[in-house]
């Protein structure tokens, strides 16, 4: 039987995706000599031609982690998608957009002004320079992918198989997922259902926490270096913003175990649609207030509510980026 | 893969007068919504731009479906629920009374005006209460004008 081929693909991310492949440590001799790798830019040298010269579904798994920034994602994605009979969202950037998805907080051309004339460190000689989609140079045009308005998540351009979630996903779901694929490969066992959350719980974060619970009375809000959590008591409880309760299972309460509240990657939990609305419900059960003055007085202690209500999952939020104010709505 | 439906009567702008604001309401079963009955019953005017939902009592108003409706619409949102000590189920209306003020607080960083979503406490009785609150909205959203969001 010829081996399985295997796609990795990394879009806008920061590569920790990447990493955390090679993180199974020597899972990934068994990996790489069950399967055929065909294309693996961070890794191996693959061109886009190669995939491109490639039958329809000719790669029967493609990991694909990173959001799409850019036409050259969005590219990749449709061309992935047509060539791979199983496409998996690999990490909290392909699924939800993670932290590439914070940049809706602004558009293209507020981004291209800050980094290309305001910020400090642009050189002077080049301040006010913009990158264009084709300049023309002596030995003709040439090309560089169109920077989107807004980042999107892979399923909002093609259709996803399966996720993988988390920033990045853990090594030991990575090696879980892995086996699971290869024994579904050598066996012929059913695959899970279409659109499946795999490497991760169908719980929140907090059942996997340690920590011990008390009735929550939220009188005010600490940010980390304003307080010295108690090590054994939820941090919510404290007044620590912790995401646990809209989280999905499957880190094993990663960061909460080294005293740092979860900030929520590996996105929302089965049946929410919006982290950061389950979280508003979460946050309004616990908050010690009875009138709205006193409500407000201790939420105006949550600094930047939306970018930590939703700080791996606004491109996949119900809105999806800030409105830019277009004009005439919202003064 | 989603996509988002836009239907054209969102897109084709208005102008003041021949704008008419869609407005999804969320009653309570024991006090708003048998508030909105009441003015029914006793024949005064409501404004037919709410569209009502009735649910079992204001804390049931899940943010995500408040967010939901603007996604698909909605100029304004209104929740209406029983006085504080009235809740059917004890302390439901606290709860929403915190959620409102956070998801408020959430939608202004979002870009969105926070006047479009407002919260009133109508009782049984008050039916022209209910009457004059949802005139007094949908004017308030006719000023603002219809909401358009932008995806992408
Ligand atoms: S809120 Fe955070 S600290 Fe508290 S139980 Fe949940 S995960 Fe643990
Ligand atoms: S505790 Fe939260 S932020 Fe940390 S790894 Fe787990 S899901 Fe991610
Ligand atoms: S039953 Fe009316 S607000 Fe709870």
């Amino acid at each position: 039987m010829p081996k399985p081929k295997l796609a990795l693909y990394w879009a806008a991310s920061c590569g920790g995706c990447e990493i955390t492949v090679l993180d199974i440590e020597e899972k990934i001799l068994e990996v790489a000599a069950f399967f055929d790798i065909v294309f693996w830019p961070c890794a191996m040298d693959f061109k886009y031609a190669d995939v491109e010269a490639m039958q329809d579904q000719e790669i029967d798994i493609t990991l694909f982690n990173g959001a799409i920034r850019t036409s050259e994602n969005e590219h990749l994605a449709k061309l992935l998608r047509r060539k791979s009979k199983t496409l998996i969202a690999f990490g909290s950037c392909a699924h939800e957009g993670c932290i590439p998805g914070l940049s809706n907080f602004y558009d293209a051309k507020s981004t291209f002004e800050y980094a290309y004339r305001e910020s400090p460190t642009v050189e002077e000689s080049s301040r006010g320079i913009y990158p264009q989609p084709k300049t023309a140079m002596p030995e003709g045009e040439i090309e560089i992918p169109e920077f989107y308005n807004t980042v999107k998540v892979l399923d909002q351009v093609v259709d996803v198989d399966y996720t993988i979630p988390g920033c990045p996903p853990q090594s030991a779901q990575v090696i879980a997922v892995l086996e699971a694929v290869i024994d579904i490969l050598k066996t012929g066992k059913a695959l899970p259902p279409r659109g499946a959350i795999l490497g991760a719980g169908d719980k929140t974060c907090c059942d996997e926490c340690p920590r011990t619970r008390k009735e929550k009375k939220i009188k005010e809000f600490f940010r980390p270096h304003e307080i010295i959590p108690k090590e054994d008591e939820c941090l919510l409880d404290q007044g620590i913003l912790c995401l646990g309760p809209a989280t999905r299972s499957g880190c094993g309460a990663l960061c909460v175990k080294a005293n740092v509240p979860c900030r929520g990657c590996y996105g929302a939990p089965p049946n929410v649609s919006d982290q950061g609305a389950k979280m508003i419900s979460a946050l309004s059960s616990v908050i010690d207030a009875a009138t709205p003055e006193e409500a407000r007085k201790i939420m105006e202690k949550i600094a930047d509510p939306l970018g930590t209500l939703y700080r791996f999952s606004l491109a996949r939020s119900t809105f999806r980026r800030v409105q830019m104010g277009n004009g005439k709505n919202e003064k | 893969m989603e996509t988002v439906e836009k239907t054209t009567e969102q897109s084709t702008p208005k102008t003041r007068e021949t704008f008419q604001p869609r407005i999804v309401g969320f009653l309570c079963n024991w006090c708003a919504y048998s508030g909105a009955d009441l003015a029914g019953v006793s024949r005064l005017q409501s404004s037919p731009n709410i569209r009502i939902i009735r649910t079992m009592c204001s804390g049931r108003v899940d943010p995500a479906m408040i967010l939901r409706a603007f996604e698909l619409g909605a100029d304004g949102v209104l929740i209406a629920g029983c006085h504080f000590g009235d809740c059917h189920y004890l302390e439901g209306n606290f709860k929403t009374m915190r959620r409102i003020e956070l998801l408020k607080m959430v939608l202004k960083r979002f870009g969105i005006d926070e006047k479009r979503l407002r919260l009133e406490w109508i009782s049984a009785s008050e039916a022209e209460k209910y009457a004059r609150v949802s005139f007094e909205f949908t004017e308030q959203i006719r000023e603002m004008g219809p909401l358009v969001l932008q995806f992408s």
